[in-house]
């Protein structure tokens, strides 16, 4: 292909680009060697394609051409066009919703556009999945790894790589050796997948997607859940990878911190649609002006002295036993009206301390009051586990004793029983996976609210109508009482679960808040929670969002694989200090 | 060592073949992610029509394919159901269970309690003049040497090579064997039809060799959910499986050897209920809650040799739909 | 194009039904008999005089419990297999006050109704305790107390239960007149009492899942218990209460075969009858009024198919061929107009037409 092609690059300074180019087999890959723009500007374009001519490696060239992509109403891809050179990394900024995943995911195979055309260094290609795009050098790294939970690090490696019936596993292992010394990754070859933690296996993909000879790495939000000291390996690493080998690393992330680190070209989305480009360095208020259309002030609240009111929830040494993690004597005080936030990097222990403050998770030892009231188990287990104890140290009453272990196994309670009788007592809870744990496909509104507020044993159908007309007005939820609750847009669904929430708990535990909403519906969130909150509510939540965490608490406790620290004046905090703590920089703090 | 010991292992074995053939097979197809329930009305169906084309065509061999071909074409019933028309895979299989059952005695009520080809003992040569383990092991229908071979064989292609790392990603997690180019649904296709096979094989192995002939009602009822059990308390594993069925077959050679026994006064009836307790047992004690439960008050050293023997995590996308994009 | 998808939604109701009897008959001729003649045979045995029709009713009481039953635990997302058991449970319960109770038969009937179902409910509450408390999923929990009520049955019946002086090991003695139900007449054998619980049972079901605070709290634990939990719904609690209203029902049903049916305990009393209710509801979904109609059909076809082996040598599992392939058809056709719905719904959103480069220039400038 000698001929000259078109080409259309946005900028948000310099408007629109378009122009011609000409590409040449170089041996290796195809390169762009001439690029001839026909309105003015084209900087941005003539330095993302320039070659070093002492590169050994082909390069690559993207180009995505009016991309369009629809689910249902929603318009996620409008008309895409955007060109990436080799040995740039590249941030793809938008909000939440704005479109950037489902982009990389048309990109790499994972999805298909409706319309529109991928150009690579200057021929069109279309591919009909994952394995067909890194066969065109294109790979992706999701945000939660797509690995095998259940095989090891080295069958992981190995798994997609073409070859014989029998995979040699020395030569795979040997492989696996060389990429992840070169980064600095530590991995064990036989380790299973189930116990690394996200930021291993983020590294296993990349060395992965490297061996299967990727040129361009997609990152989907890769420092959500990683350790500080796994985000920094990672940077480098990507870092290497573009300067180094010249590949393309496009960086998909919300957080702005990171892109300015990273990046040196920025491609903003915003409703589907590239709202500009520009080089970096850039400020944050910049950004955000690109991102959000204005400035964004974070939001701060009043916080009152609070040590001299009554605690509401407390945990008193509860020693908590998860299949990767155990809290030992963890004891904590939330006091009413306080807002007290849990840090920590996925399975950390903030997780488990949050199902035990509402009787999901049974702990091992210890007490949970609400109101001052013991209530972590009935009166009749605390009395089988002491005649148990009592009855161990003797050979003779084996008997009885496997007696006593079969009684505590059938009378043990239910986790889900605690659970109401902690609701019972005033303590209300949000699960993370709002959806699966939240609300129940297949029932309609009035049936939801009929669910939490109908005590007689007869449903009284008219009564629940109006409680429900009320609640959807009081909470602006858009839809029909009777349609069924999966029909609801995502926002929607969201507000009912508020409008499901109890009036005024005694504590609300809350396990990431506002996971997956955009910074509006993050804020309505928020005040819903404040107005709850100014009434007296107690509120215990978690979020890998730091931001979030110093806005709203008032007291922060950080997990690291099980121990806990808390923040010594949390008022005062930043992210910074949180995002070094939670990668477990106290622990030599401590000593 | 005792003739008659090595006698009744050696007939544990031979009588716990056709559990063994159809466990692995389940074991391939829920590996894949799809649950196979007709297994029951599977073995009979394909038990009647193995014997009857054995019977027809005066080969065994004719009504083993026969046999496979039927466990096959039930087993494909629940892929279609499930993958194209995207119907529950239990209710499929549950009716097909008893559609199944009703279809051979149906059919098969001809042919009740009529002699027909039987495969027959064959010792393998050198290895049977091993001390205690060739007269129990090597001292067998050739179906039971298949089944040796089928054990280390699904083992071998489940965790060492390469189309099986496929095998168990769709099984495991759909969307990332798609996102390494695996064809999701044309791997469950070929696994479930596959395990099929070797639960109509299964059946065979009851017609023609171990229960010879066709009964009604059919005498291996109810050893097609035995196998599905025998597969949970093998953690789908192919040893651990065997090991499940070789346990089965042994507590029931032990309850027939004590119905023998004179000096053992408990009424006979009463024996039939050891498997279905032992089956509700290993199933609690495998069990995720059951060993919670267990760990949770046994003392602190055994817990976690308990939980690690005693865990049995089913393929994490079992019964689960894969819809690419 | 309207009409040709009304055509298809009609054919696609009626497929089943020919299919299922295509195949039946196919397999009836290579029986070597003729579909005709089985299917006649088959009609004239289900309605032919009082008597047939009677037997019919006989096979639709205990069917309709069951499948009523079923409904409650379908509803609250179990698969309830074990309802076999539960009614040979109910059986045996019945059976053990008809054999040792003197009472006066209006006492002793009512009891051992009320004992047939404590019967059920115990064997059902074991299925769920295994369920909920110990991990044992319910379909094998069901089977395997299947079989243990089955070994229970045989061995009163062949021991515990033999009169002294020896008796027949395929059943017990026969229970004396007061212990059985009373038929409505000689020609029409049908019990006036068990029509009445049946009555009270379709009832009570449809009202309890439609306007009951437990019926919402069965539903959504079905549809996602872990969200059922988290509002607020005691998940175990409806669990464990819809396999108890399931036995329960189960157990009268199982009675009714002790108590009119065959007026003594046999081994497999069930009959098959609690997984014939199980297909009845997978046709039927949670719908809950269905039950009776549906069941009716089947039992027309059980009673019918009864005078097979006498009159055409033929073995009366064909009742259950035609249903099972009835079931399966049907489902395998609602899954195909799923589909072909899909496929029409998915048809005209066009792609949208790239919009031009110009105009994005014109609106930036």
């Amino acid at each position: 292909m000698t001929g000259f092609r078109e080409f259309a690059k946005w900028d948000s300074h310099r408007g629109i680009t378009r122009g011609q180019f000409r590409t040449e087999w170089n041996g290796k890959g195809r390169q762009i060697v001439e690029a001839r723009p026909v309105n003015g500007y084209n900087t941005g374009f003539t330095r993302a394609i320039r070659v070093d001519p002492r590169d050994r490696c082909g390069l690559m060239h993207i180009e995505l051409r009016h991309i369009h992509k629809r689910f249902g109403p929603v318009h996620a891809n409008n008309d895409i066009n955007l060109t990436f050179g080799s040995g740039q990394i590249i941030g793809i900024l938008g909000e939440n919703g704005a479109g950037k995943s489902t982009l990389m995911k048309i990109l790499s195979g994972f999805q298909a556009a409706d319309s529109g055309e991928i150009w690579l260094d200057g021929s069109h290609v279309a591919y009909t999945g994952p394995e067909a795009a890194i066969q065109h050098g294109i790979g992706m790294l999701q945000q939660d790894p797509l690995d095998v939970a259940a095989f090891t690090v080295l069958e992981n490696f190995v798994y997609g790589q073409p070859g014989r019936l029998l995979p040699d596993r020395k030569a795979a292992g040997q492989r696996l050796g060389e990429l992840t010394r070169r980064f600095g990754f530590e991995l064990d070859a036989d380790a299973p997948i189930a116990q690394l933690t996200i930021g291993q296996r983020q590294q296993l993909e990349i060395v992965r997607l490297l061996a299967l000879g990727v040129r361009t790495l997609i990152l989907d939000e890769p420092t959500t859940g990683i350790s500080a000291e796994q985000k920094t390996i990672l940077f480098d690493a990507l870092r290497t990878l573009a300067s180094r080998d010249s590949m393309t690393v496009l960086l998909v992330s919300h957080k702005l911190e990171d892109v300015i680190a990273l990046c040196n070209e920025v491609a903003v989305l915003r409703a589907g649609r590239v709202v500009g480009t520009r080089d970096m360095p850039a400020t944050t208020g910049q950004l955000v002006t690109l991102m959000f259309g204005q400035e964004i002030k974070p939001q701060t609240r009043e916080r009152a002295d609070l040590s001299v009111a009554p605690v509401a929830l407390e945990l008193d040494s509860v020693t908590l036993r998860g299949k990767r993690v155990t809290v030992e004597n963890f004891s904590l005080r939330v006091r009413a009206g306080e807002v007290i936030g849990l840090a920590g990097l996925d399975g950390s222990g903030q997780e488990m301390a949050l199902r035990a403050a509402v009787g999901l998770e049974k702990p091992q030892n210890g007490r949970v009051l609400v109101d001052g009231e013991d209530i972590t188990e009935r009166g009749i287990e605390r009395w089988l586990v002491k005649l148990q104890r009592s009855l161990r140290p003797s050979r003779s009453l084996i008997i009885p004793y496997l007696l006593v272990t079969l009684l505590r196994m059938l009378v043990a309670e239910q986790a889900g029983k605690a659970y109401r009788r902690f609701l019972q007592h005033g303590v209300a809870f949000g699960a993370a996976g709002r959806l699966e744990e939240g609300l129940v496909a297949g029932l309609t509104l009035t049936e939801h609210i009929a669910i939490a507020t109908e005590t007689q044993a007869l449903v009284d159908w008219g009564r629940a109508a109006r409680h429900t007309a009320a609640q959807m007005e009081t909470y602006d939820v858009r839809g029909r009482p009777e349609s069924q609750i999966e029909t609801l847009s995502g926002g929607n669904q969201q507000r009912m679960l508020m409008a499901l929430m109890p009036e005024q708990p005694v504590v609300m535990v809350l396990e990431q808040p506002t996971r997956g909403l955009d910074v509006d519906s993050a804020r309505w969130i928020w005040q819903q929670l404040l107005s709850r909150q100014a009434r007296g509510t107690a509120i215990l939540f978690s979020s890998p969002e730091l931001d979030e965490l110093v806005a709203y608490s008032d007291r922060i406790l950080v997990f690291y694989t099980g121990q806990v620290f808390e923040v010594p004046d949390a008022r005062h905090t930043d992210a910074d200090e949180i995002g070094h703590l939670i990668g477990g920089s106290f622990k030599e703090q401590n000593i | 060592m005792n003739e008659e010991l090595l006698n009744i292992l050696r007939s544990v074995v031979a009588n716990a073949t056709p559990l063994v053939i159809a466990s692995l097979g389940e074991t391939i197809t829920e590996r894949a992610g799809v649950v196979n329930l007709s297994l029951d009305g599977s073995i009979i169906l394909s038990a009647m029509v193995g014997f009857v084309a054995a019977l027809a065509s005066n080969s065994p061999l004719v009504g083993i394919l026969v046999a496979m071909l039927a466990g096959m074409i039930i087993a494909l019933i629940i892929a279609v159901a499930d993958i194209e028309l995207k119907q529950d895979q239990i209710a499929i299989g549950f009716i097909l269970t008893l559609l199944a059952t009703d279809l051979a005695t149906f059919a098969g009520q001809d042919y009740t309690r009529i002699p027909g080809p039987q495969i027959l003992t064959t010792p393998l040569p050198v290895l049977k003049d091993v001390p205690v383990i060739g007269p129990i092991f090597f001292n067998q229908s050739i179906l039971t040497y298949i089944s040796y071979l089928l054990v280390f064989g699904v083992w071998f292609w489940l965790f060492r090579t390469r189309p099986g790392l496929a095998h168990r990603s769709v099984g495991e997690r759909p969307e990332t064997a798609f996102a390494r180019g695996a064809k999701v649904n044309r791997l469950r296709y070929i696994y479930t039809a596959a395990g099929g096979a070797l639960v109509g094989l299964a059946g065979a192995a009851y017609s023609l060799s171990v229960k010879p002939g066709w009964a009604t009602p059919p005498n291996m009822q109810g050893d097609g959910w035995i196998a599905l059990a025998i597969v949970i308390f093998g953690g789908w594993h192919p040893f651990r499986v065997v090991l499940g069925a070789y346990l089965f077959a042994g507590l029931r050679a032990l309850s027939s050897a004590i119905q023998r026994s004179p000096d053992i006064q408990i009424p006979i009836v009463l024996l039939n209920a050891v498997p279905w307790l032992l089956m509700i047992f290993t199933l609690l004690l495998v069990s995720s809650g059951g060993i919670d439960r267990l760990v949770r008050v046994l003392p602190r050293p055994v817990q976690k040799w308990t939980r690690n023997f005693l865990r049995s995590d089913p393929p994490a996308a079992l019964g689960t739909r894969f819809e690419p994009d | 194009m309207k009409n040709r998808s009304t055509a298809l939604q009609i054919t696609l109701t009626i497929l089943p039904i020919i299919v299922s009897l295509v195949i039946t008959a196919v397999l009836i001729m290579a029986v070597g008999s003729d579909p005709r003649a089985v299917f006649e045979k088959v009609w004239e045995g289900a309605f032919r005089d009082e008597r047939s029709i009677s037997q019919v009713i006989n096979f639709w009481i205990p069917l309709t419990l069951v499948s009523m039953g079923l409904t409650v635990t379908f509803t609250a997302g179990l698969w309830n297999i074990g309802v076999e058991g539960q009614m040979m449970l109910g059986a045996v319960f019945a059976s053990w006050v008809a054999l040792y109770t003197t009472l006066d038969p209006i006492l002793l009937v009512p009891l051992e109704v009320l004992m047939a179902m404590a019967g059920g409910m115990l064997w059902a509450l074991l299925v769920g305790v295994l369920k909920t408390r110990m991990g044992v999923h319910e379909i094998f929990g069901g089977v395997a107390l299947n079989a243990l009520a089955n070994v229970f049955s045989i061995y009163l019946i062949t021991g515990p239960w033999q009169p002294p002086e020896g008796g027949s090991i395929q059943a017990t003695p026969p229970f004396p007149e007061g212990a059985l139900l009373p038929p409505l007449s000689d020609s029409f054998r049908v019990s006036l009492l068990a029509l009445v619980i049946v009555g009270l049972a379709i009832v009570g079901v449809v009202l309890a899942l439609r306007g009951t605070r437990w019926g919402l709290q069965l539903k959504a634990t079905g549809k996602n218990p872990r969200s059922a939990l988290l509002l607020g719904v005691p998940t175990e609690r409806s669990s464990l209460t819809a396999f108890m209203v399931c036995g329960g029902l189960a157990g009268i049903a199982g009675s009714y075969r002790v108590l009119f049916t065959y007026g003594s305990l046999r081994p497999l009393v069930s009959g098959g009858i609690g997984f014939l209710g199980l297909l009845v509801v997978l046709l039927i979904a949670t719908r809950a009024l269905w039950a009776p109609f549906v069941a009716f059909a089947f039992a027309a076809i059980l009673g019918g198919s009864t005078r097979l082996k006498i009159a055409l040598q033929l073995d009366a599992s064909l009742a259950g061929v035609l249903q099972g392939f009835l079931v399966l058809t049907v489902l395998l056709s609602n899954g195909l107009r799923q589909r072909l719905n899909r496929g029409r719904a998915a048809e005209p959103s066009a792609p949208t037409p790239a919009e031009a480069l110009a105009t994005e220039v014109a609106h930036h400038e």
